[in-house]
């Protein structure tokens, strides 16, 4: 065993919520300072406040693939997710009628469809996904039947990574007339994402995921798409979104986005990939090998690059992130005695992956192949501690 | 498909995950291959872990029957 790298424990809860990339404390701070004024008024500060406003925007729409005028910004992924869902069920009442969901989906998604459903308007549906968390696509046909519908499949599961194979959905869409949205929370500012190229009629995202700040997010929409505001009270964001919009945070959001360049394989982000992905995979590898009774979620190809998760037969995941939480790793856990409401992942119940004895490890470039295995000798450790605690031996049982 | 020659009862209804599937684990030890192992469980993780865990171990899940307040999983040892 190699002694551990020195320094302080890379944080592994990076796709809740990813440390502040420095150039969005800069872009932040400058404009907080410098650009004080509400962007609709005509004064001259006004004036100034628009424009950055605007070419943010354009920043936004570039890096994502959109027009400019698709974009509308947002507290953060759950309210763009809200906006396409609710907005485009209050847009036509009529159409789409039925809103299907892929299951592993975020739960601010199944959320509001859920709530959508619940007015009566619509029905709301949920369609499978196989062991490695990929939607069934036959399934999918399955419930397209007549007339329109609005579907939701994530670009990259945000508890497992599995990249969902979004160029078949968007044809069987496209084949059926339905508006697709698409939650790309966990690899808008990370992997190439453009609205456009995936053939979508709705992108959210989130900054707070990518290191562009918290509480700022976007909904970018196609022609195609309808959205009638679910905030209302002014005109601002073509009266998708009223409030005041948060220039000091959008600005952040921007300028990251432009420095990661996740579209170009030279910028930021491209370079992260290629060494997070074999993080990874070595990752995966020494998890499988090192802890007896482990499983390693999702596929090995066709993943988010910063993301493993697994589980381990007979421990709690709660007790897994306190005991690695005091040898200095902050982790997530999707075990139900882990989960705020006391119900396992329902990413996990989908894919029929063991629920409990779940770690969920996200990183960034801090974290390299020295600290991946100085995580696994830790988990390996603790989990044969607390499997002793129950009286089952390294050799396990049954 | 081989009958399953006995079976022995497990009652780990009130306990949480993973308790469940502990009983089944060490119950499985105690009974010869070709014997039946039926855990009864009232735990949400339970439905989905059980089947998982015949999976890693390969073990083979037999049936699962809904009770009302609880399942039936019959598991049968096979190695």
């Amino acid at each position: 065993m190699s002694p551990p790298p020195a320094g302080p424990r890379p944080h592994l809860d990076i796709a809740s919520a990813a440390p502040w990339h420095p150039r969005a404390l800069v872009a932040l701070t400058q404009v907080a300072e410098g650009f004080p004024a509400d962007p609709t008024r005509l004064h001259r500060a006004g004036r100034d406040a628009s424009d950055l406003l605007e070419r943010a925007r354009g920043a936004v729409a570039e890096e994502l693939g959109g027009r400019p005028d698709a974009v509308t910004f947002t507290s953060g992924a759950t309210e763009a997710i809200h906006l396409a869902i609710r907005g485009t069920a209050a847009a036509d009442a009529t159409r789409p009628r039925r809103i299907v969901s892929c299951a592993v989906e975020h739960s601010a998604v199944l959320s509001a469809a859920d709530a959508v459903a619940a007015t009566g308007s619509h029905e709301h549906v949920r369609v499978g996904v196989d062991a490695d968390g990929r939607i069934r696509l036959d399934e999918l046909e399955e419930v397209f039947g007549d007339g329109a519908v609005l579907v939701n499949v994530q670009h990259a599961n945000h508890e497992v990574g599995t990249v969902q194979p979004l160029a078949d959905v968007a044809r069987l869409c496209r084949e059926a007339d339905a508006l697709l949205h698409v939650d790309a929370a966990q690899t808008a500012g990370r992997l190439p994402v453009s609205l456009e190229r995936l053939d979508a009629d709705y992108l959210s995202v989130s900054a707070a995921k990518f290191g562009g700040g918290r509480g700022v997010g976007a909904l970018l929409t196609s022609p195609r798409a309808r959205v009638q505001g679910i905030l209302t009270g002014d005109e601002r964001e073509r009266r998708r979104r009223a409030g005041l919009q948060n220039l000091p945070g959008i600005a952040a959001m921007a300028e990251v986005l432009a420095t990661l360049r996740p579209r170009n394989p030279a910028g930021e982000a491209g370079g992260e990939v290629s060494r997070a992905d074999a993080v990874r995979r070595h990752l995966r590898r020494r998890l499988a090998e090192s802890v007896p009774d482990l499983e390693v979620h999702g596929p090995d190809d066709d993943t988010l690059p910063h993301l493993v998760a697994c589980s381990a037969l007979y421990v709690e995941g709660q007790a897994l992130v306190t005991a690695l939480d005091a040898a200095g790793w902050a982790v997530h856990s999707g075990s139900s005695c882990a989960t705020t409401s006391g119900e396992p992942s329902h990413v996990l119940v989908a894919m029929g992956a063991l629920t409990h004895g779940h770690v969920r490890v996200s990183f960034d470039h801090r974290f390299g192949t020295d600290h991946a295995d100085a995580f696994v000798d830790d988990l390996a450790r603790v989990v044969s501690e607390q499997r002793a605690r129950l009286g089952i031996e390294p050799g396990g049982l049954g | 498909m081989a009958v399953v020659s006995a079976v022995t009862i497990v009652d780990s209804r009130g306990r949480p995950c993973p308790l469940p599937v502990i009983d089944l684990a060490r119950a499985i030890t105690a009974v010869e291959v070709g014997e039946g192992v039926r855990v009864l469980s009232d735990d949400l993780g339970a439905d989905v872990d059980i089947p998982a865990w015949c999976r890693m171990r390969g073990q083979e899940l037999r049936e699962v029957t809904d009770e009302g307040d609880h399942r039936a999983f019959l598991v049968m040892r096979v190695r």
